[in-house]
């Protein structure tokens, strides 16, 4: 077994053709971002309730890396040379199940059994029931020692495969990430991304009434990565942050992590302004005014 | 006042010996082993969170440094990497004291380990009562933290004999484990017994007519050595050691619980959650009405000090065995 194998620094247009245009990629990704929050608000319209809020902030980041980043095989879910992407924030299964319908990974069809009894799709994600689910999360603070030990494992097998852990700001209060966030740097896990949705929202309140965590950017700094902070609901943004991820990814090198400011509800007007809520409350009237608003805000951009 | 006083007793190092003075031992026989299976199974990793040398896990960094990952003073992250080791194909080693293990990454080991049923190996240094440091080294309730979590085997060897046979068989075993280390130069006790470990299995080490021993751990040892000694009185004592405390060899231990002996489980580990309660579980749910005696440790939080007095103190020595068995037949 070797180390010294290099990780794929390259984005190849995964999804797209090997001629898309930079503005044909935006346009691809950012229609996978749309189709991503319609499956959310659908799946929340199924339970009446639920983490909606948080699929809709995080659906871009999502869409980057499903649409575009990701190296998968949606129909062999343990291709052993995939990358490896790590739900921690089990609460984000809604997110992570409509990008995963997105993937092709599961049916579109199969969405609106969310949450419910024999449902393969849980309301907090869990490796034991759904396919392209790496690990059970929901215990926040989980993901990234895990993805530590993935991007360990992997480079000791000399695999090229980069791992991606998905976090929030709220799990910035956990201990373990920090442990790991050491760990990540001592280690030189050039093959490991952190993206961080940083809402600014967790289950008390405002982050900064919970549990300051700013400065964030400078203590990610300060432990060794390789950081960036960007608007986490601007596909352009996004799309040139992960280029630059890859881009200096290697077997041994800094671990990258992209700091992504997001709205929760974003893309449903309805919702943004809709006071701020962990778990947020929709009546059942409002559904359709959802996928109205955000329909109608992707068309208007799309024609812009 | 008495003439003169005997001098206190030191608590020398962390890791205090119960090796007896002249008794054969084995040094370091956990990274032995481990360097052996790794040998073979190109799979197995270690990892220690800053306790290689006393884990006896540095013997495997020197064999094997680009398996060996030291991820420091951090148990959250040594037993999620763990875990994400496991996930990769790999079949982790993760060294680190028993309290620690299993009182500050418990959620770690439970969700990310146990959970998905990974091949993850906790090998867990000071079980029980083998250190003098007090509560914040003595893992007396390791045992019964460990019991709740599913898919997860628990092993507590008695010797070197136990430990260099259980490592390749917890790297072969599916799913989760947690070993009870012992380290340093640890006593070879059951060679002389024509015993066998066996992942699972309960064995009977020698027959007795009067009074049935139900142990693990280094309490066979004592159990051994106990039944030895009151054969002087004419007492004639059954071993049955139960490395496996989890899953349980149920019908090897209550085919010798069920009889007219007196019977008597011996664990270093609290009276609460461990051994004892394992029996008791498993002669209540087969309905058979035997009485059964605990030789362990109070539930209390253990005094600091020389290994010797505490073990005296809190009934693990041969002497207060023997004593304890005795009042029992009266």
């Amino acid at each position: 077994m070797t180390t010294t194998h290099e990780v794929h620094t390259a984005t190849p247009l995964r999804k797209g053709s090997t001629t898309e245009t930079p503005a044909e990629r935006l346009e691809r990704v950012s229609a996978a971002a749309y189709r991503i929050r319609h499956h959310a608000l659908n799946m929340g319209e199924v339970q009446g309730q639920g983490y909606v809020g948080q699929a809709l902030g995080a659906a871009d980041m999502m869409a980057v890396v499903y649409a575009d980043q990701l190296r998968f095989r949606p129909e062999d879910p343990h291709w052993e040379a995939r990358d490896r992407f790590l739900l921690s924030t089990g609460h984000y299964a809604i997110g992570h199940y409509a990008a995963l319908a997105e993937a092709g990974t599961i049916p579109v069809s199969e969405l609106e059994t969310y949450g419910s009894d024999d449902s393969r799709l849980p309301m907090s994600g869990m490796s034991t029931y759904t396919p392209g689910m790496e690990i059970s999360g929901g215990s926040l603070g989980h993901g990234l020692p895990i993805a530590i030990g993935m991007a360990l494992g992997l480079r000791y097998q000399g695999s090229g495969a980069r791992v991606y852990n998905f976090l929030s700001d709220g799990e910035l209060d956990e201990g373990s990430t920090w442990e790991a966030a050491m760990g990540g740097h001592h280690h030189q896990l050039g093959n490991l991304t952190a993206m961080v949705d940083i809402n600014a929202l967790q289950a008390d309140g405002k982050t900064d009434t919970v549990l300051r965590t700013e400065p964030v950017t400078e203590k990610w700094e300060a432990f060794g990565w390789y950081t960036q902070r960007v608007n986490g609901n601007d596909v352009g943004a996004l799309l040139a942050a992960f280029d630059n991820a890859a881009a200096q990814a290697a077997a041994v090198g800094a671990p990258s992590v992209i700091l992504c400011d997001t709205k929760v509800g974003r893309g449903v007007p309805l919702l943004e302004e809709r006071e701020k809520a962990h778990f947020m409350r929709i009546e059942e009237h409002e559904w359709q005014t959802c996928r109205e608003q955000l329909t109608a805000g992707f068309e208007r951009k799309a024609v812009r | 006042m008495s003439a003169v006083a005997a001098p206190k007793l030191k608590t020398s190092a962390m890791i205090a010996s119960f090796a007896d003075p002249g008794q054969k031992t084995a040094p370091a026989p956990f990274g032995h082993a481990l360097v052996k299976a790794a040998q073979e199974n190109d799979k197995i990793v270690g990892l220690t969170a800053d306790l290689g040398k006393y884990t006896d896990m540095h013997i495997f960094a020197q064999a094997f440094p680009e398996r060996f990952f030291q991820m420091g003073m951090a148990e959250q992250l040594l037993f999620g990497a763990a875990a994400g080791l496991a996930e990769t194909g790999l079949v982790p080693f993760a060294s680190t004291y028993s309290v620690f293990a299993a009182r500050r990454a418990y959620d770690f080991l439970c969700l990310d380990a146990a959970e998905p049923n990974l091949n993850v190996n906790i090998v867990g240094g000071l079980p029980g009562l083998t250190t003098g440091y007090g509560p914040s080294h003595q893992a007396t309730e390791d045992m019964a933290i460990f019991r709740g979590m599913p898919n997860l085997t628990i092993v507590d060897p008695c010797d070197s004999t136990d430990i260099e046979q259980a490592v390749p068989q917890l790297a072969a075993s599916e799913g989760p484990t947690y070993l009870r280390l012992l380290r340093g130069n640890v006593p070879t006790v059951l060679d002389e017994y024509g015993y066998t470990f066996e992942l699972g299995k309960a064995k009977v080490l020698r027959g007795g007519n009067d009074v049935v021993f139900v142990s693990s751990g280094l309490m066979t040892m004592r159990a051994l050595q106990a039944a030895k000694a009151l054969a002087e009185h004419n007492v004639d004592v059954a071993v049955v050691h139960t490395p496996t405390i989890k899953p349980f060899d149920a019908a090897t231990v209550l085919a010798e619980i069920n009889t007219d002996r007196l019977a008597v489980t011996l664990e270093n580990h609290s009276v609460t959650g461990g051994l004892f309660e394992t029996v008791a579980s498993a002669v209540v749910t087969a309905g058979i009405g035997r009485r059964v005696v605990p030789v362990a440790l109070p539930d209390a939080f253990l005094d600091a000090g020389a290994l010797p007095t505490l073990h005296d103190r809190y009934g693990l020595t041969v002497q207060k065995i023997v004593a304890k068995v005795l009042s029992e037949l009266k």
